[in-house]
């Protein structure tokens, strides 16, 4: 297992310099100057010029990537062409937001869409089997934002339950959190149905059947084990499908989070505040699918016991 | 060895159907056998002939809508067929167990091993965790696994392909069955742990007493092991011999074609002999043959067999062919 | 030698080669789901080629003393802010948001299938490079990698194709990879290198017709995928821009007229949903038919 962990780790590290060299050549491939792009529109040729000599810009181009990475590791964004805030704490500020969101989105899709996938896998055919299915197929078919929209529509103007948008109560988390988690409920209920159907096909299910194990043992004990070591990369990948929807739905429902930032900051051109946005989300994704294969690590004996 | 007078498990015109969706397949079409207290019976016959299919069918593994299993399967007096699913539960792992072909795909890959060779004495002895796994234990000291206690915390990866086979063996025996359907016990391994895991299981079944279901491919290890022999082809059974008797002198031509084929070395009769095949291939489980379904590659094939199913004949006690020649 | 007699009435034990198409083709067709999809998908593409006849005119004209009417006879969708047909414009939409599809799924094919064929076959030094960039554009979901690269490249239609296309080559680019290293390894292939033929060939005429089978399958789904990708770009304002119909931007606008006229931003919403049904339902069809090991 210790092998595992530490390849593991160290492939992060290609990725990580692979994104910081991504961003860093995203600044460099728009058009116009880079430290007229990043002091924003509104600066003055003062301003421009500080921000070219802080980030050496009228450097060397190898130069440049060496103050940019010093910057990276040290969290130092720049400052947001907006509102001249360090980007840092822009984002800091709205992160426990988003993940707010995530987190009460994948806890709603583990709960539902576990249990659906494996009921509709255990009862094939049978009505159940045909609910869960078109759901789930409905779910992944159906654009976010607009069933944000449609939710509030029904919810905030027709019933007035609950609010439109915004935050403050409990009440308003869930609106965003239902719309986020759609898509992935629906997914994980189908990854689960398929994952559980080829699982109950394998030998060893018959052995266990052999053996005169009841039904339910045979379903939980020996399929589910098994059945759950790729369920869980799924979700952890489907929560890279969540900061990427976190952007729409909190667009639809003004929720102050990161995906926000990233929109209000794409629409005014606020260039550091996108670079240091999309970094985040990269950071935060990676952090995901390497929490996600530590647990894997171990769950499955064949990788834990090595 | 057949002087017993109640057979253990009688089968009785067993048709065991899947209905797919390029129509019904026969997979086994009206057979009949016994197997008697402790023997060691071999059902012998080439890949798709229906031998483990009859196996699952008679426990009962089969899924039930694309399978359909119809004809009696005696097993102690009672028909297992009319069984519901808790009663035909408790016999499996318990009167009657099943060793399967590949074990590095039939055991659990996240269970340990001792869990998972306890758990059908946890069912059906009503052991105690604690009491089962010590069993389990000594199950694969009996099956000859090294130090069996620290490989029961074992999980099957760490386990090689003859030792897996050794521990399905301790799992099939964990609560003393009267029989155990063994599918190809040994086809999945090399030829010397083959002869190891045929050893040991000969030695465990005598010690048990247990009757064996010998399902194999393999007339050499038939040779080996199996007192009586019932060879199918097709779905149907078509010889039935004790072993001594079937080896010296086979009576159906297709029995005579599978000993003809194997290849003898040293002997003096036999050099320069050619290899004889039978000629054509195994008939699609979906359009058999009308009349004897061995007729188009028979060598000895006659106008009746064509379009009539020669009935079983009994020759002798124990000794029967489905075959026109013998009418 | 057995003589088979020519008066024989019996049948012989003959087998027939199974068509492998023939069965795929068959099992399709009776996958009802997959009958639905593919008439949905025939109605998408139909409207779309039809649109102007159904439509004639401009969908784009302004019209403003009709502005936000409520569905009539007239109308059977009724009309946006700026009062145009709802109707005429979702149809003009399904052009729009299928030339995407196509786009998207065509650059991510031209560059994904080359690169993954490559990456599986060298393996070596190209294969580490490839797989790493590829590691990093996995480092972003799908999404956000559009989003980064449409920040860079600017709006519009065809910005919008080539950012959500280069998003989506990641994914082929696996997927190819992981085919051929399956493949690579059959009997059939060491068969054909050990008699001297030359690579391009191995990969063309064996490696590559089985990376048909999942690419096709995986093809249908990122179309649906695609086209959920540019509304979502074009609601947040920043893929096709208005007044091009695209059912995305179309809802965007819509966004703000919510509450006293709801329907405008309903009916584009569902345009979007039945389309990405008609692609998910067929590539679930054609993933049951095909080969039901792969799995996704």
């Amino acid at each position: 297992m210790h092998n595992y962990l530490i390849k593991r780790l160290l492939s992060t590290i290609p990725v990580l310099i692979g994104i910081s060299l991504l961003l860093f050549f995203m600044l460099r491939m728009l058009p116009g100057d880079p430290a007229q792009v990043l002091a924003g529109q509104m600066a003055t040729p003062q301003e421009i010029e500080n921000i070219r000599h802080q980030l050496g810009l009228d450097r060397p181009i190898y130069e440049q990537y060496a103050v940019y990475m010093s910057h990276l590791v040290r969290f130092d964004l720049g400052r947001s062409a907006r509102t001249q805030n360090p980007v840092i704490d822009e984002i800091w500020a709205r992160l426990p937001n988003t993940l707010l969101l995530a987190v009460v989105a994948i806890t709603l899709a583990c709960l539902f869409g576990i249990p659906a996938g494996i009921i509709s896998a255990v009862r094939p055919y049978s009505w159940i089997d045909y609910l869960v299915t078109l759901s789930a197929l409905f779910g992944i078919s159906m654009p976010v934002f607009w069933l944000g929209l449609m939710l509030v529509v029904v919810f905030a103007v027709v019933l007035q339950w609950l609010p439109a948008g915004g935050t403050g109560s409990w009440q308003h988390v869930i609106l965003p959190a239902v719309t986020l988690a759609s898509f992935v409920i629906a997914f994980i209920a189908r990854m689960t149905r398929s994952t559980m159907l080829e699982t109950l096909s394998q030998d060893f299910t018959t052995t266990a059947r052999s053996k005169g194990l009841s039904e339910m043992v045979v379903i939980v004990k020996h399929a589910l084990k098994n059945a759950l070591i790729p369920i869980i990369t799924v979700v952890g990948l489907q929560f890279g499908f969540l900061l990427g929807g976190a952007v729409l739905t909190e667009t639809v429902f003004a929720w102050p989070g990161l995906g926000r930032l990233l929109y209000d900051s794409i629409s005014a051109r606020d260039y550091p505040t996108i670079q240091g946005t999309i970094l985040i989300f990269g950071l935060l994704y990676i952090i995901v699918n390497l929490v996600v294969d530590l647990i894997y690590a171990f769950v499955d004996p064949r990788i834990h016991y090595d | 060895m057949s002087a017993q007078t109640k057979p253990l498990l009688e089968i009785k015109d067993l048709r065991t159907r899947f209905h797919t969706l390029d129509g019904v397949v026969k997979a086994v079409d009206g057979i009949d056998f016994e197997v008697y207290q402790g023997e060691t019976l071999g059902l012998v016959g080439e890949s798709g002939c229906g031998k483990s299919v009859t196996a699952l069918s008679i426990l009962q593994l089969l899924p039930c809508p694309p399978a359909e299993i119809r004809g009696r399967i005696v097993f102690e007096g009672k028909n297992l067929l009319d069984l519901d699913q808790d009663e035909i539960r408790k016999i499996r792992g318990n009167d009657i167990s099943m060793i399967f072909q590949e074990p590095m795909t039939s055991l659990n890959p996240v269970l340990r091993i001792g869990e998972q060779i306890s758990e059908a004495a946890k069912i059906h002895k009503g052991m105690t965790r604690q009491e089962a796994w010590r069993w389990a234990v000594e199950m694969l000291r009996m099956v000859q696994i090294p130090g069996p206690g620290s490989r029961s915390r074992q999980y099957p990866h760490k386990f090689s392909g003859g030792m897996r086979q050794r521990a399905m063996i301790a799992m099939a025996l964990s609560c003393n069955p009267r029989l155990i359907l063994a599918d190809e016990p040994t086809t999945a391994l090399d030829v010397t742990i083959q002869a190891q895991i045929m050893t040991l299981l000969q030695g465990l079944k005598d010690d048990f007493k247990t009757a064996i279901v010998l399902i194999t491919h393999d007339l050499g290890i038939i040779a080996e092991m199996a007192s009586r022999v019932v060879v199918m082809y097709a779905g149907k059974v078509v010889e039935e011999a004790p072993i001594k008797a079937l080896f010296k002198d086979p009576r159906h031509p297709y029995t005579q074609g599978l000993l003809g084929s194997i290849p003898v070395i040293g002997r003096k009769e036999h050099s320069g002999r050619r290899l004889q095949e039978i000629p054509g291939i195994v008939p699609s489980p979906l359009e058999t043959p009308l009349g004897c379904r061995f007729h188009p590659r028979c060598r000895k094939v006659m106008a009746r067999c064509c379009g009539q199913e020669p009935p079983m004949i009994r020759l002798a006690e124990n000794r029967r062919v489905s075959c026109w020649l013998e009418a | 030698m057995i003589e088979i007699k020519e008066d024989n009435i019996c049948k012989a034990a003959e087998w027939v080669p199974e068509n492998r198409f023939r069965r795929s083709w068959a099992k399709l067709k009776r996958n009802k789901a997959a009958l639905v999809g593919g008439i949905l998908l025939l109605v998408y593409i139909l409207s779309a080629f039809f649109a102007p006849v159904l439509f004639p005119g401009d969908p784009s004209a302004p019209n403003l003393i009709r502005s936000l009417e409520t569905p009539t006879l007239r109308e059977p969708l009724g009309t946006d802010e700026l009062g145009r047909s709802i109707l005429g414009r979702i149809l003009y939409g399904s052009r729009i948001s299928l030339l995407i599809a196509v786009g998207v799924v065509s650059v991510g094919i031209i560059l994904g299938i080359p690169l993954g064929l490559v990456s599986g076959y060298y393996g070596g030094k190209v294969d580490f490079l490839i797989q790493r960039v590829t590691d990093t554009m996995l480092a972003f979901p799908g999404f956000l990698l559009a989003l980064a690269l449409v920040a860079v490249l600017g709006v519009g239609l065809k910005n919008t194709v080539i950012s959500i296309g280069i998003s989506m080559v990641p994914m082929y680019i696996r997927l190819v990879r992981g085919c051929v290293l399956s493949v690579r390894e059959e009997d059939y292939v060491e068969a054909a290198r050990a008699v001297g033929t030359r690579d391009v060939i191995i990969l063309f005429r064996h490696i590559l017709p089985n990376v048909m089978v999942p690419i096709t399958v995986q093809t249908s789904l990122s179309m649906g995928m695609a086209i959920l990708f540019a509304a979502g770009l074009g609601f947040l304002g920043i893929g096709v821009q208005p007044p091009t119909p695209e059912w995305g931007t179309m809802l965007g606008s819509a966004r703000s007229y919510l509450f006293h006229a709801p329907h405008v931003a309903t009916f584009p919403g569902i345009a979007i949903f039945l389309a990405v049904l008609s692609f998910n339902l067929l590539g679930d069809g054609l993933r049951d038919a095909l080969d039901p090991r792969f799995k996704i």
